[in-house]
Order: structure tokens, then sequence, then C-alpha cells
């Protein structure tokens, strides 16, 4: 058996004789590490061939905090207070996602009312990032009015959640065994308010983008990902769906209340970046409705089941649990030895699987459409490091 | 999924390999190092299993007990997650890949070389992921020093 280690360097040295077309020659550009439309420090090294792109090497790290390594320092409860910090875009869920892990392998029963909290603000969360990617991909193609559209509708959001959390973007609420505190008074009547309001700012969203010819001819048949790669890729979320595979976690394995509600997946058919687009838009407007069909019957009940101060334990063994954020599938594996601490804390997340596809498709497409791809992909670099 | 069938079909690979002894909530496999690629091969094209996910592949490090390999496989088609976990002693830890069953073993075997010090045979491109291409030791490993590094508060 013979182990070859590679370097960074071996990977991008030009021979050469390199083939090319036109008789240029091949030569690599660096796509990053500060780039606007990366939208965090993702460096991309590009092979390129004139404008026509035949390999991208993504490179990792520049914000590479070793969170697993600090969980197994760290007791159950205060895990949480990091893994917010990795999808910030999905702080609750990623939240919900590790207490979900411990709740499962402690066995630590719930109230309803928790249920119901977590559920809803998990459906905000998501509206709340995709809000903010509906934003920023319209800027990354050249529509800056977007942006300020995205922006101005999140805020309002976000005022909410700053009510009922006390921040607005490392949202730490849930907890093992509950949530911190419970729900602000005014928290149910206005989420019925910004509802109202944002269910016809989302047509106006689809009028002003998603009818725009230029948007369209920039989405349409670019980055086509094939469903076999996607699957083999590990990719998920709207990225998979895209592809027009019905994988969602919230129908698949029914976490929280999702059994409880209806809702429609939305799923693509060509994998294109059109989809990608598409099939977000139909998620805001499921999200919408899952919190409709929830916001009135939030029951009574205790917010949290365990003291804060009490310990939580998990038995020795191994335990795998998942969850639909709203980039993809959050896998946490705990390793425990039975203490209060995890033996060993591994997060799979679904921005370092989604990243991948991007050099399945990108090779062969032009330079700019690489920023179309790199955009619906809706990539959070923090999450990728951890 | 019946554990029996499974289990024999594993056997016949290695007589070895057996369903996990220790606590696992998902359904879990313990083979040999060797059997590994027939093993992930069998799991992947057989079409009454056809596991055609890798969600999550990990190493736990057990110091003097070796490294512990965990692999996560989801059936899209069958809806069934599946654990395997392979034991590998901690001196010249070296194991055959899977990245030409999963594409998305490559990035995550990576991983576990950049920060467990595993190495994958017949990668096909195993380099540093998070880390620098000269960067000496291995992090996640449990007895990494470095002198940058805190004193545990144990």
């Amino acid at each position: 058996m013979t182990v070859h280690i590679s370097t960074l360097n071996d990977r991008t040295t030009v021979p050469e004789n390199s083939k090319s077309s036109l008789n240029t020659q091949e030569f690599f550009i660096n796509m990053g590490p500060q780039h606007p439309s990366t939208h965090g420090v993702l460096r991309l090294v590009l092979k390129m061939d004139g404008e026509t792109i035949r390999e991208v090497i993504p490179v990792l790290g520049y914000i590479h905090r070793s969170i697993e390594k600090i969980c197994e320092h760290n007791t159950y409860r205060q895990i949480v207070h990091l893994t917010d910090r990795m999808d910030y875009l999905s702080a609750v869920m990623n939240n919900w996602a590790v207490s979900m892990a411990v709740e499962k392998a402690a066995q630590i029963e719930l109230t309803d009312r928790i249920e119901y909290i977590r559920t809803i603000l998990a459906e905000m969360q998501r509206l709340q990032s995709h809000q903010l990617w509906w934003g920023v991909t319209g800027m990354d193609l050249g529509a800056f009015t977007p942006f300020l559209y995205g922006f101005r509708d999140r805020e309002m959001l976000t005022d909410i959640f700053e009510e009922t959390m006390g921040a607005r973007l490392t949202l730490n609420y849930i907890q093992p065994a509950g949530l911190m505190f419970d729900i602000h008074p005014d928290f149910v009547k206005k989420t019925k308010d910004y509802l109202k309001y944002f269910k016809p700012k989302l047509e106006e969203y689809e009028a002003l983008l998603s009818a725009n010819p230029i948007f369209q001819q920039r989405l349409r048949d670019v980055g086509i990902l094939d469903r076999e790669k996607a699957v083999s890729l590990g990719a998920t979320g709207p990225v998979l769906r895209a592809c027009g595979i019905p994988y969602d976690l919230r129908r698949v394995e029914p976490y929280g209340v999702y059994e409880k509600v209806s809702f429609k997946i939305a799923v693509g058919s060509v994998g294109d970046c059109w989809d990608r687009y598409s099939v977000r838009m139909e998620e805001m407007r499921q999200s919408i409705q899952i919190i409709e069909q929830l916001i009135d019957n939030i029951p009574e009940g205790k917010f949290i089941t365990k003291k804060p101060a009490a310990k939580i334990t998990i038995p020795e063994g191994r335990y795998y649990s998942q969850m639909e954020t709203a980039r993809g599938v959050l896998g946490v594996l705990i390793v425990s030895t039975g203490k209060e601490k995890p033996y060993r804390f591994h997060l799979r997340s679904p921005n370092f699987n989604n990243l991948w596809t991007i050099t399945q498709m990108a090779p062969g497409s032009r330079l700019g459409d690489l920023v179309a791809m790199v955009s619906t992909l809706d990539l959070v670099i923090p999450d990728m490091d951890r | 999924m019946d554990q029996e069938i499974l289990l024999a079909q594993i056997r016949q690979i290695d007589p070895q390999n057996q369903i996990s002894p220790k606590k696992t909530d998902l359904i879990a496999l313990e083979i040999t190092a060797t059997s590994l690629h027939e093993v992930m091969r069998t799991m992947r094209k057989q079409p009454d299993l056809s596991f055609d996910m890798l969600c999550s592949h990990t190493a736990v490090d057990w110091l003097e007990n070796g490294f512990e390999l965990i692999y996560v496989l989801y059936s899209t088609q069958f809806r069934q997650s599946l654990m395997i976990i392979v034991n590998i002693p901690r001196e010249n830890p070296v194991i055959p890949t899977v990245s030409n069953i999963w594409l998305a073993a490559e990035a995550q075997e990576r991983e576990v070389f950049d920060l467990f010090g595993v190495q994958y045979d017949h990668h096909p491109d195993l380099r540093r992921l998070f880390l620098e291409d000269d960067w000496v030791g291995y992090p996640m490993r449990k007895d990494y020093k470095d002198d940058f590094m805190l004193e545990s508060a144990e």
C-alpha cells in the first residue's frame, strides 16, 4: 500500500506544454479568499483556459475555529453557545439539532409548548435565511434593489427575534431540555402581523427579480447538477431537492411538530441554478404556511423540563441524529463515555458537503457563471470550516 | 432492513464482521479494515441495500485502543440509515478509501486525514484540508500539543 500525500502547490503547477484550445495556455487564478460573491472567506483556485473554467479547487480553513475540539471540553449545555456561530443564518436550527441529539440520547421528555415554539422559530429562521439569500443573489448577479428589499423585510423579522431571544444574529435560545426563557407576550401578535405584511411582499419579490428576463438567463441551464452525482456528493437541502429528489427530513423523519402540519416539499427538475432559486422561493411560501398553522395553537405548558442547573449526562454510546436546516442536513454525532462532556462531538455540516458540488458542475462553464453557482448554493463559510 | 440477512452478507466477506456490540442508536456494523472496501461496495451496489449517500464520516481517537472510524450511510430509496464502525491501530493508520464509491468521501476523508492523520490508500487527492500543507501534527488527536494551546481545565 502506498499513500501519496500531495500539496496545493502540486495541484496548481502548470505543466510546460499543457493541452489547450486556441493556442493559449491554461493558467490558475484565485477567486477569494476575499471576494464579494463568496460571502465569506472561501478561496476557489480556478484552472482557466481563457474564460472557460477547467477545474475548481476549493481551499478551506480561513476561519477554522475547531468548534469540535472546543466541544470536547464543554458540557452539553455549553455546546449550544458555539453551534449558533457555525451557520449563523440558521442559528436556531443548529441549536435545535444539538439539543435534539442530546435529548434523544439522554431521554429527556419535552412539553408540547417547547416543540411548537421550536418549530415556529425554525421556520421563521428559514424564512429569514432565504430572505437574505434572495437579496444577495440579486446583488451577486448585478441587481442591487433586491438586496435592500430583502434586508428591509429581514430586519423586521430580526426585531421580533430580538424581543424574544435577546439577540439579532447568534440566537442562543434553544437549549437541551427546553428553551432559555418563555416567548415574549407580543410574539404571537407581531408574528401574525409580519406574515400579513410579508405575503404580498413575496409576490413583489417574484415580480421584481424572478420575472426579470436577464436574471432568468443568468440562471437557466447554468450549473446543472446531475441527480446521481448530487446524492453521491452528499448534497442536501434545496441543492438536492432542485435535482428532483424530494428528500426533506421534515417529511422523511419528522421531528418537532412537522407531523401535524401540512406543507409541500418544493422540488426542481433540471437541477440548474434556476431550479435552486425556485425551490427556495417556494420554501419561503411553505414556511409561511407552516407558521400560520401553528402560531394560534401554541399550547400552555412549561418552557423547560429540567432545571438549568441540573447536570445532563449521556449514557455511554454513539448517537447520531440529524435535522433539516435552511441549507440542508445538519448531522450531530455524539460519542459519549457517560460523562457530562462528550468524548467526541462531530458535526456533519450541510455546507461542507454542498460546496463540493461546485467541483462537478463548474468545469466547462464561464467564469461569470461561477458567481451564479456559488450564489445559488447559498454557502455559509463558517459552517464549512467549523 | 433485516439484521440477520445483513449479518450473513458481511460475514460472507469476512467472518470476523459482526453487528456492533457497542451501544448505538442506529444499526451498526463493526467490520475489519481489510474488508471495508468490499463491504462498502456491497452496501452501495446491492439493489436491496443501495445506500447511495455517505452522510458523515469521522474518526474517534481512543488513545491506546486506536482509532475508531465511523461511517454513516443513508439510502434515499429505502430511507434507512446505517452506521459502520472500523477499528484501526494508532501506529501507521492506513485504510482503503471509499471515494470511488461515494464522491462525498473525498472531502470527508481529507478532513479526517487533516485532523487525525488517518491515511487513505488510493485516495485521489490526499492533502490537508483546513490546515496549511506544512503543518506538523494532527490537532484532533487527544494527545496533540502545540505552543499556543491553553492548559486544559481538568
